[in-house]
């Protein structure tokens, strides 16, 4: 029978198959951070429990630590320390890979994972993190779950699972210039809500995506949950292969070889079948942004903040809601609304690739005066990379505060906030209520966009500012 | 964990759809290293004004829904992280059953996890529902598990769908981790295997 890439990693994994359907899958990769963990290493520890596969399992820090250059003298917040020291003593205690706080490999589970070439074709990756859907960029079929779980694969390195439907998003063409990979990802959302992937895998496909660059296909990935799936992947090709090439938890040698015959074979069959699919013209994509409380609410920059009685159903009272929590209202053009902050990093867009995609904005630019702007590298490499390629000092000169790496403003768990009522331009992944502070404003877009309104101070069409050809 | 079996109680009405794990318990709430006393912060924002005071309007907060023990929420309900505080801020505030349109993946596998049961019925019985519970303290609605059924107020009976696994170990209150170790000679045979097949990983 056909199957899609979804079918080929399931059936690679199943341990055990119930009557029902029930599987019980084996989990290749186990990340982990500081905020879903402590209670399910403390479950382990009350029933006398070990991690059954150590060498699977990857600790990292990232949601709570500062990302200001004094954190090496320690957190300040009680309850953060409190965290990230649990997390310092459970992965010692239970022989865990572990990158702590300053360690210069720290950063982001989801850009860490990549960057160690822990992450590989083929694999199962899980993490107590919605955004682990992140890795299914190289076609691992990477999920997120709940503490309970994380509980279950430390004990057992396998889930109880119930097999999802497939669904196929396919990207036609190429995108026109100006247009990236997040708004691939916003728009596919926009088109199908933030519930259109609620029991399926989603694969990416098309000319588009394939020429999306692996930071690119992480970008699209890590947002397949905020349009409900359970996963998105998509199936390596050559730059999958050559990005994970060399990595130090990458295979080598014969191994390599006898890897990369396997994952060539990693790719849905033509005539597999799909429970749904969408397809969207690259050339159709703009530059987007969002307007509301949810990553649906979404339109290209060129666009008027809606009309609450436009929409149907729950959503005229979402949106009406929205807009009085935004501070917004109808007709108004989104180019017009006023930003106070700007914050470029994230799983979603905090690699060296979306450094590069702002840099080039801001070269020989200012800030607008009076706003607020960082970049939180994804990793201490990326930050060491952007330093190395001159980056650094590009965003420096233009007024951005350069931090040390983790997940900073796109929850605010760390000091990195939004006050009441400040408006931020992010390249993160969630503009709920108070996602970044309480009573903070999320607008969602790409770092280039980010980075132009940077400058202008307002959202911005990336497109004004590009070089126009002679 | 805690078996569930029927339940019967006072149901609080919550239209709005969307409703993110960040509105169910707000990040700051996320610093714990324990399971227990997060109903206080559930909803914190919606629930509570910038300093500290109930705000009278929020379902929770109105004296019919204070001891609620049953959501009837709108579409798409626990979207967002992955935070399993969101069921455990629930259950701690007495929450047991949340029915919905639907529930984002991750928030419906978690609740199974906390003897909480999601249930999803179509859009015309969550109406009804919704306007059952609207009726205040009077007006309570009634779970049965193992009959996997919801009867409102008035004795009007739906049917809801559960998967038969998920049934049974919340109607036995079974510990995941304990009947997966049951297997674990099967574990052990993949894992073998794997390491032939797929020595790199």
């Amino acid at each position: 029978m056909p199957k899609t890439l979804y079918d080929k990693i399931w059936d690679a994994h199943v341990v055990h198959e119930d009557a029902d359907g029930t599987c019980l899958l084996y989990i290749d990769r186990h990340l982990v951070h500081e905020v879903t963990s402590p209670q399910a290493f403390e479950g382990l520890r009350m029933a006398g429990r070990k991690v059954r596969a150590p060498e699977k399992t990857i600790a990292v820090p990232d949601h709570n630590v500062p990302t200001t250059p004094d954190r090496e003298n320690g957190i300040e917040n009680e309850e953060s320390r409190i965290q990230v020291d649990a997390l310092d003593r459970n992965a010692r205690e239970f022989g865990v890979n572990y990158y702590p706080v300053n360690d210069v490999r720290q950063g982001i589970v989801h850009i860490v994972g990549p960057e160690q070439g822990w992450t590989l074709p083929g694999m199962t990756v899980v993490c107590g993190d919605s955004h682990t859907a992140t890795h299914g960029a190289f076609g691992a079929l990477a999920h997120g779950i709940g503490t309970s779980e994380v509980e279950h694969v430390l004990a057992t390195q396998t889930l109880i699972q119930q097999k999802s439907k497939n669904m196929k998003v396919e990207i036609t063409g190429s995108l026109p210039p100006g247009v990236t990979a997040k708004d691939i990802t916003l728009s596919v959302i926009g088109a199908t809500g933030t519930a259109g992937g609620t029991g399926y895998v989603i694969e990416y496909c098309g000319q588009a995506i394939e020429e999306l660059s692996m930071e690119g296909r992480m970008t699209v990935c890590n947002m397949a949950i905020e349009g409900g799936a359970r996963a998105g992947l998509i199936a390596p090709d050559q730059k999958t292969f050559d990005y994970v090439q060399g990595r130090p938890h990458a295979p080598k040698g014969a191994q390599w070889d006898a890897a990369l015959a396997w994952w060539k074979t990693l790719k849905s069959d033509p005539d597999a079948h799909w429970d749904k699919v969408v397809t969207l013209k690259g050339e159709d994509i703009a530059p987007v942004v969002t307007w509301g409380t949810s990553p649906e609410d979404v339109l290209p920059i060129t666009g008027e903040v809606p009309d609450p009685a436009s929409f149907s159903g729950g959503k005229v009272e979402a949106a009406r809601r929205a807009l009085e929590y935004m501070g917004l209202k109808p007709g108004q053009k989104l180019t017009d609304i006023e930003v106070d902050t700007v914050f470029i990093g994230s799983c979603t867009n905090g690699r060296i690739e979306d450094l590069r995609a702002a840099a080039a904005i801001l070269k020989g630019q200012k800030i607008k005066a009076g706003l607020r702007a960082m970049v939180v590298p994804g990793s201490g490499l990326v930050r060491a990379q952007a330093e190395e390629e001159g980056l650094a000092q590009i965003f420096i000169d233009a007024g951005f505060e350069w931090r040390l790496a983790g997940c900073s403003m796109c929850l605010a768990m760390n000091p990195d906030q939004l006050s009441p009522g400040e408006r931020c331009a992010a390249t993160s992944n969630r503009n709920f209520e108070g996602r970044q502070g309480r009573g903070g404003r999320t607008h969602l877009m790409s770092p280039a966009m980010a980075a132009a309104a940077a400058i202008t101070g307002r959202l911005t069409d990336i497109r004004e500012m590009m070089a126009q050809p002679a | 964990m805690e078996k569930f079996t029927t339940l019967t109680g006072v149901a609080a009405p919550m239209p709005l759809v969307n409703i993110d794990t960040d509105m169910i318990i707000p990040k700051q709430f996320l610093k714990t290293i324990q399971r227990s006393g997060l109903g206080r912060n559930l909803f914190d924002e919606m629930r509570f004004d910038d300093d500290g005071n109930e705000i009278p309007d929020f379902v929770l907060n109105q004296p019919a829904y204070r001891n609620a023990q049953i959501l009837v929420a709108g579409d798409n309900f626990g979207c967002g992280s992955s935070r399993e505080h969101a069921p455990w801020a629930l259950a701690d505030f007495g929450i047991r059953v949340v029915i919905s349109t639907s529930f984002a993946d991750i928030f419906y596998n978690n609740c199974f996890k906390n003897g909480m049961l999601p249930i999803v019925l179509p859009q015309d019985q969550v109406d009804l529902l919704m306007e059952d519970a609207s009726k205040g303290a009077n007006a309570r609605i009634s779970v049965d598990l193992e009959a996997q059924t919801v009867t409102s107020s008035d004795g009007q009976e739906f049917h809801f769908q559960i998967d038969p696994f998920k049934k049974h170990c919340l109607l036995n209150g079974l510990d995941d981790i304990g009947l997966t170790l049951e297997k674990v000679s099967s574990i052990d045979s993949f894992e073998s295997q794997a390491s032939q097949a797929r020595p790199w990983v």
